[in-house]
């Protein structure tokens, strides 16, 4: 088995990519019309695949489709019962609990601590380190409309049309509205921008962008943001408990969401979370391998948020739309589904078929041109085939260097060159092979402008809540996302903090569930939230017992 | 029964040949296939991860991991997510480095010539032995930024550190007990808020933004149809440039 560079069957189809290289350097093919998109969508988007979504047969979405996998885990059964633990021992006794340590929780933290509240009134819970998130691991860029060519309207105009307009106009017109303002705390906050000399932000196009507006720090964006961000609320001293996932929210007796049971994953010990305000941060969904796809995700995004809004009766939307990044690793077979970030192709890479022709517009909506992607391998059959029999597209990497230089990947693609190259690649020299990876849950919990989640006392922001990109997020636009409703769900959070009053704690919802979901029929061996999927090989998951020790 | 014997004796090979890799996990040996990372390859023997899996593509250092091959003198260090498995490794997992960092207040500090030293006076015994750098997965030359940190240029501190994923094991290694990564995240909050230039049509736009420049023509947009917004959608220019 091949483990480092190419094997020589690959090797021979890169010599056809870089024959065309010098007459595809001068054109590109064209953006497709409206009516071309939709068409392709619909004949070869995963999303329209017959068979793969079921409406919800029970809960505030009643009705509404959403892939099997997601259906499974909302008709599933809690993992505790009200029996188990005893809700008179408080653990811990907060103002704010923000649930999930990420990108969103911890903006969410820091403005709940500029509206007032003092940093050990709150909590952030998460499930593994903080920051072991999709947020550190972002490359691309972060939009905001704040170049004299571009306005919030324009903004609002592309994420629109990349949403197929099935978008929340109230929280679309909060996202570009509050963009500028976050890029300046940021500043502020002392985040590494790529700048000009003269200390304009270097910005550039994204897929689906009318104006350049795309900020970057190299392809080490969402890191560099996180790494401020998480600095910033350890100087404050925000409380933070790692490795303890929100299990179940907890309820008071007048229906208001009143923190939540934690469960210490290294001790097997819950723990108790009386909250005035709770925010769910928790992210997304990638690791529920919707139809079988590879992921781009952190081992933790498994949807538990969805899973614990649903049950105290949040509403979910936009559900059935899932986002697949057209460009994930296809080779090495150890990276696959890892990400190859859009601003390879923003730099100039196309994609290229296994004759080392062009098939598509290279910044397509990513939709659109997953799907391009898609129906060259299996529709035209003009994929290029892995040893490991995976298809996939060339990307034309070094195209990159032709056109801005030799020494630009390994300077402006730094983890990305990384990447490659520990396993014998050098992308500045050689195409790189990529195929669609599921990378992007669009809708989620509904939320208003304000991050309120409908349900007293409950929050969200970030990947997590739905309605900001309806059917398709725009690359860039989700960690600005994270940012604006993490900020907007911290400050709600913190002004229901100070004057709300709990009544009694309950875990009454989860047995109201429990009897809803008897009622409908559903077998009572599915149990959700998932927290960790399963990697274990199966030759040694079908020889393990479950002996306590 | 011989039959058997023989078929079984050939999975036996099968097997053997299959999971060609030896590798130990603290000491205990496990056969696995190659071509997988050190994480899938401990997911492959049985281990499901709590801690030392975090993003699983090589951007949070939550794996940080310190090897041996069999017949080497020398220590190796990776992060599982992205390093294959080689026959005779020895491997142990570092996910938590005890460095306790230093709490400041950004907007009081300023970017002096010994900030640094000040908050990290630890800095002044580093003996220029280069461990850290031999330890560090991302080929940083740490040992470069931490004396650029002890001659207080921040910016070049910055800029070298920039793609540290803080796993921490430099810091685990360094014989003059340094907290590198803490002292580079300083330096780069540094440079971001105090040297680097700041962008005048950022705050410009901010202003414009706070002034209401812009509510008239998002109230519109936010009340229109579909159709219309298709309408003008179509209609966009696109800017000319190249992308991210
Ligand atoms: C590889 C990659 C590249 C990307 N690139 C870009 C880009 O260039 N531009 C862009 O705009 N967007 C990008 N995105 C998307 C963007 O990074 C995310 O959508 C965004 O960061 C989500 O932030 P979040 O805080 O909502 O979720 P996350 O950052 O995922 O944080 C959620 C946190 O909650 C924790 N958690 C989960 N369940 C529980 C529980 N039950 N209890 C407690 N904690 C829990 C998780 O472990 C995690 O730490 C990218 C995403 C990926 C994966
Ligand atoms: S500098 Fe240190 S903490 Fe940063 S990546 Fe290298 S070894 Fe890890
Ligand atoms: S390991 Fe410590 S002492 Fe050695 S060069 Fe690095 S910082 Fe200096
Ligand atoms: S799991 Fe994040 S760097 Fe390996």
């Amino acid at each position: 088995m091949i483990t480092s560079g190419y094997p020589d069957s690959m090797r021979e189809l890169i010599a056809l990519v870089e024959a065309t290289r010098p007459e595809r350097l001068k054109t590109s093919p064209p953006r497709m019309s409206a009516k071309e998109r939709e068409e392709i969508l619909r004949e070869w988007h995963p999303d329209y695949k017959a068979g793969t979504k079921r409406p919800l047969s029970i809960g505030p979405s009643k009705g509404e489709l959403v892939p099997h996998e997601v259906a499974d885990l909302l008709e599933a059964y809690p993992l505790i019962s009200p029996e188990e633990v005893d809700l008179s021992q408080i653990d811990y006794d907060v103002d704010v609990l923000i649930i999930g340590g990420g990108g969103a929780g911890t903006v969410a933290a820091l403005w709940a601590y500029y509206e007032g509240i003092k940093p050990e009134r709150i909590l952030i819970a998460t499930k593994l380190r903080w920051g072991d998130s999709n947020s550190i691991m972002a490359q691309g860029g972060i939009q905001a409309a704040d170049r004299p060519e571009d306005s919030p309207a324009i903004h609002y105009l592309d994420i629109m049309g990349g949403g197929h307009y099935t978008n929340k106009p109230e929280l679309v017109r909060a996202l570009v509205t509050d963009g500028p303002m976050i890029i300046k705390w940021h500043e502020s906050l002392g985040v590494m921008y790529d700048k000009n000399p003269d200390g304009s932000f270097v910005e550039k196009h994204g897929g689906g962008t009318s104006r350049m507006r795309m900020h970057s720090a190299k392809d080490y964006t969402g890191m560099e943001i996180m790494r401020a961000l998480r600095d910033e609320a350890r100087n404050i001293g925000i409380p933070v408990v790692e490795f303890a996932p929100a299990v179940e929210l907890l309820m008071d007796d007048r229906g208001q969401v009143a923190g939540a049971i934690l469960f210490n994953l290294e001790t097997s010990q819950y723990l108790v979370v009386r909250a005035k305000a709770t925010v769910l941060a928790t992210g997304g969904f990638g690791r529920l391998h919707i139809q079988g796809f590879p992921t781009t995700n952190h081992y933790g995004a498994t949807a538990d948020g969805l899973v614990l809004a649903y049950r105290v009766g949040a509403k979910l939307r936009d559900m059935d739309a899932v986002q697949y990044h057209p460009t994930g690793v296809a080779y090495p077979e150890a990276l696959v589904g890892q990400l190859v970030t859009e601003k390879v192709r923003g730099m100039g890479a196309m994609p290229v078929n296994r004759h080392g022709e062009a098939f598509v517009y290279p910044l397509e909506p990513r939709d659109v041109e997953s799907a391009a992607f898609i129906r060259e391998c299996y529709g035209r059959g003009n994929g290029v085939e892995t040893p490991t029999g995976m298809r996939g597209v060339w990307l034309d990497s070094p195209m990159i260097e032709e056109l801005h230089g030799p020494g630009t990947i390994k300077r402006e693609l730094a983890a990305m060159w990384r990447m490659f190259n520990r396993f014998g690649i050098d992308m500045a020299k050689e195409p790189i092979l990529v195929f669609p990876t599921l990378h992007y849950q669009n809708g989620g919990v509904e939320i208003d402008e304000h991050g309120w989640t409908g349900v007293p006392g409950l929050f969200a922001g970030g990947e997590v809540e739905g309605g900001v990109h309806g059917k398709n997020r725009l690359m860039g636009n989700s960690l600005l996302d994270y940012n604006v409703f993490g900020r907007r769900a911290g400050i709600s959070a913190a002004r229901h903090a100070k004057v709300a009053k709990l009544g009694k704690l309950s875990l009454e919802h989860i047995v109201a569930y429990s009897k809803m979901l008897a009622e409908a029929g559903i077998n009572n061996d599915r149990k959700a939230p998932l927290l960790l999927p399963e990697y274990r090989g199966e030759r040694a998951l079908a020889r393990s017992l479950k002996i306590r020790i | 029964m011989a039959d058997r014997e023989a078929v079984e004796q050939e999975e036996r090979t099968s097997l053997a040949e299959e999971l060609g890799v030896r590798i130990y996990i603290m000491g205990k040996e496990y056969r696995v296939p190659a071509g997988l990372t050190i994480m899938k390859a401990m997911e492959y023997a049985g281990y499901k991860f709590i801690r030392g899996a975090g993003c699983r593509a090589g951007f949070c250092g939550a794996c940080g991991t310190v090897y041996r091959k069999e017949g080497e003198y020398k220590l190796r260090f990776a992060v599982a997510c992205q390093k294959l498995v080689e026959d005779g490794m020895f491997l142990v997992q570092l996910p938590f480095a005890p460095a306790p960092r230093v709490s400041y207040d950004l907007e009081k500090l300023r970017p002096t010539e010994n900030v640094l030293l000040k908050l990290y006076p630890e800095l002044a015994r580093c003996v220029a032995c280069n461990t850290c750098t031999k330890a560090c997965p991302q080929e940083i030359p740490v040992m470069d930024y931490i004396q650029a940190a002890l001659r207080g240029d921040i910016k070049r501190v910055a800029e070298l550190s920039f793609d540290c994923i803080q796993c921490g094991l430099c810091s685990m290694r360094c014989p003059a007990d340094i907290k590198h990564y803490h002292v580079a995240q300083l330096a780069r909050r540094l440079y971001g808020r105090y040297l680097a230039p700041k962008a005048e049509h950022l705050a410009q736009r901010v202003a414009e933004i706070e002034a209401g420049r812009f509510d008239e023509e998002l109230d519109r947009l936010t009340r229109m149809g579909k159709e219309e917004l298709s309408k003008l959608y179509e209609a966009r220019q696109i800017e000319e440039g190249v992308g991210v």
